[in-house]
């Protein structure tokens, strides 16, 4: 009964997360990379030993290409990232950079401008898509239940939630992104989507529960305050729901030590999620259905 | 019990065969069910061309976009890669606007613009027949030229000859084209109803050829006669027969991946794999007893079973969707969790009530723990496949890899480890010696329950 005797305190510390990350996305915003607005991204590797960033800037701002930004990639590596480059202007750069040095080219990926943009709508309906999909099945999954709040408010409870899943691994990757310059990719669209399907587990499994206590006291004639019950469903699952999260977590701090470079923000940004998703389905998805009992009574 | 008991040993040996399948099948280099390895992991080119469809009549767009892709092949081919992967793709924009594009895998390619000039210099080839208007004020006429319709499509293959040129005595090299009979057809009608016009030959947009028409032509000929010279012309014939394009292409998105960064991707994914998985494993064991053992074998049933399929179907393994694989670890025994938290419970039963049996309570606990596992899963199963229709190849990737671990996790909650554990829990009274020590595994926790 600890969360749901101080949910007060658990709304405010809630609160005060979503505010810092809102915050944190208000201020230094989420660089979007080029898989949203277009440009050329060169992956280039020195073999021996990397010249300071400051010559290979230099370097590359010989060849007339507007705005570019360079910046360290593991220990010899630098990432080029500039508008999309054609293929003389690619080979210059080339060029510039080799003036006194091997540098080997690791990897080159342009994106037209055009595709990019649609990445961007495309990327925001299915997240909406997703959220509206969750919605309507848990609506649909609780249809029997209808007392004291109806099916609809478990919905609506899980938007709440969901805006939550998503605010805070963003709020993160702006910080995140504001000290180490890394960018918005696809990978952290899928981040997000994955961990609006994956997060709404805890809270399905407080509010199955919840299902369940419901039935039983209709069907045994027990009269329970609302409160009790939420309280109850919250304790007994509260095991369940951290040790699923748990194995999660586990797996992904396996891939953020070991895993390949590419996926490394993409296993951070899920782990943020994970960690604040199951933090809030635990301590806030069943107590807000207290506020809304009390709303369907009146 | 004897029936579990059964079904368990099928599990397993079906279990071992697979991993013996996966682990040979890796061992052996002329397997065909070897990992099928993404441009990220496998290095090469993927060059992504916006076919222009502007001058294609809409009814025809469709066959203009195979076409070009069995064009694009032809000259694939040509460039000497191992497995090409070239696809068209209908993007349509929410505004309406569709857009076809064509995408071409290369693997082992790591020299972009080789591959981008190799399949660029294919050249279009179309006649347009020249029109002369007057405007009415000004005593100038101007030449405009209107498609015909009649495109390199419809080529069949171009040869090199030498006519009997004025120039010096010497055989001025021409270049014939035979078109199929469709085109063949087209060409007769064209120049049926234009004699005494001129039928312009275009390459790449530029006119080569400005013939007049003198009469029909049957037989489905022509010859270009411009100023070649006999390297011009044995280089367009070489062109032309690799595959004029029907339709004018424009790269639009290009990325090339060398073959250390996907080797060392490679590699990092199998250590971030196998650690994962010894770690999950571990601290199912250690909270869960009895339970958590068996979910670690499932766990490893499950881990054999996905591999089988990304070898057979075969799914190209990517950079997240080995990603997507580690993760899928973790998920896939969120169901055992559920489970096993619920059989304890029942061991325990209500406050003022005694406990069920053992077994009892395995089978209670799988049944009770259903529905919260089946809208959890159905959840995941969602927002994996509209991720998969988000659709780039990196996005595909992990969403194919989340949506098939999320299926095969849910089947192996909920068969294998039921089938394991009610092999093994015995069916003994609640009050029994016995019990008491069946009671401890099942329980979990560091309480003892």
């Amino acid at each position: 009964m600890f969360i749901v005797a101080h949910r007060k305190f658990f709304f405010w510390l809630t609160g005060l997360i979503l505010a810092a990350a809102l915050g944190a996305i208000a201020l230094w915003g989420l660089p979007l990379g080029i898989d949203f607005t277009g440009g050329s991204l060169l992956h280039i590797d020195y073999q021996t030993e990397r010249p300071p960033l400051t010559v290979i800037q230099e370097q590359v701002a010989t060849v007339p290409v507007g705005a570019v930004s360079v910046r360290a990639f593991g220990d010899d590596g630098i990432t080029i990232r500039s508008r999309t480059l054609s293929q003389e202007e690619h080979d210059a750069v080339l060029a510039a950079l080799s003036k006194n040095a091997a540098p080997v080219e690791l990897a080159y990926t342009s994106v037209g401008p055009a595709l990019g943009s649609q990445f961007t709508s495309k990327a925001l309906w299915a997240i909406a898509a997703v959220a509206l999909l969750i919605v309507l099945y848990i609506a649909f999954a609780f249809r029997r239940v209808s007392r004291p709040v109806p099916s609809w408010g478990y919905g609506l409870t899980v938007v709440a939630m969901l805006a939550i899943d998503i605010i805070v691994p963003a709020g993160f990757f702006a910080a995140y992104a504001r000290f180490t310059g890394a960018e918005v990719d696809s990978l952290f669209i899928v981040a997000l989507l994955a961990l609006l399907g994956y997060c709404v587990n805890d809270v399905i499994v407080i509010f199955d529960r919840i299902r369940e206590h419901l039935a039983r006291n209709e069907r045994e004639g027990i009269r329970e305050e609302f409160e009790e019950t939420i309280g109850k469903s919250i304790d007994e699952t509260i095991t369940r729901s951290i040790n699923t999260s748990l194995t999660v977590a586990l797996a992904l701090i396996a891939l953020i030590y070991f895993g390949a470079e590419a996926t490394r923000t993409f296993a951070l940004v899920m782990l943020v999620g994970v960690v604040a998703g199951t933090f809030s389905s635990i301590t806030r998805s069943a107590p807000l259905l207290i506020p809304l009992a009390n709303w369907f009574k009146k | 019990m004897t029936q579990y008991r059964v079904f368990s040993l099928i599990a397993l040996i079906i279990g071992g065969f697979l991993a013996y399948f996966v682990w040979s099948t890796q061992a052996d280099p002329a397997s065909p069910y070897r990992f099928k390895l993404g441009l990220d992991l496998a290095g090469g080119t993927e060059l992504v061309y916006k076919a222009d469809m502007s001058q294609t009549p809409r009814g025809e767009q469709d066959d203009a976009l195979s076409a070009l892709q069995g064009v694009i092949e032809r000259r694939v081919n040509l460039f000497g890669v191992a497995e090409p992967l070239v696809q068209t793709e209908q993007a349509s924009t929410l505004s309406g606007i569709t857009e076809d594009r064509l995408i071409v895998d290369l693997p082992g390619v790591t020299d972009i613009k080789a591959a981008i000039a190799a399949l660029g210099e294919t050249p279009t080839l179309d006649f347009r027949l020249a029109t002369t208007s007057t405007s009415s004020g000004q005593a100038t006429s101007t030449v405009t030229f209107v498609p015909t319709g009649l495109t390199g499509r419809y080529l069949e293959s171009a040869a090199l000859e030498f006519g009997s040129g004025a120039t010096a005595g010497l055989a001025a090299p021409q270049v014939l084209l035979n078109f199929d009979t469709e085109g063949g057809e087209l060409f007769e009608q064209i120049t049926r109803e234009n004699v005494g016009q001129t039928l312009a030959i275009f390459l790449d947009g530029q006119p080569i050829s400005i013939p007049v028409i003198q009469e029909a032509i049957p037989g489905g000929q022509a010859t270009i006669s411009g100023n070649f010279t006999a390297a011009e012309a044995r280089d367009l014939v070489r062109n032309l027969n690799f595959g004029a394009l029907p339709v004018p292409i424009e790269l639009q998105n290009s990325s090339a991946v060398g073959p250390t960064l996907g080797a060392a991707a490679i590699e990092a994914g199998v250590v971030a794999g196998s650690i994962g998985f010894i770690i999950v494993a571990l601290f199912m064991i250690a909270w869960y007893r009895l339970p958590g053992f068996i979910a670690a074998i499932a766990l490893a049933e499950y881990l054999a079973f996905m591999l089988a399929v990304i070898k057979v179907v075969p799914v190209t393994l990517t950079a997240s969707g080995i990603a997507g694989l580690i993760i899928s670890v973790g998920m896939a025994v969120d169901a055992n969790v559920l489970i096993f938290e619920r059989t304890k419970e029942e061991l325990r039963g209500l406050p003022g009530q005694g406990g069920k049996s053992p077994r009892e309570a395995v089978h209670i606990g799988f049944s009770r723990a259903w529905t919260a596992i089946r809208d959890g899963h159905l959840t995941m199963i969602m927002s994996g496949i509209i991720l998969f229709w988000l659709g780039t190849s990196i996005v595909q990737g992990f969403a194919l890899v989340f949506v098939l671990g999320v299926l095969a996790s849910f089947i192996s909650a909920v068969t294998l480890s039921r089938v394991f554990l009610l092999a093994i829990v015995p069916d003994v009274r609640p009050g029994e010696e016995e019990s008491r020590s069946w009671r401890f595994l099942l329980s979990s926790g560091i309480r003892k329950n």
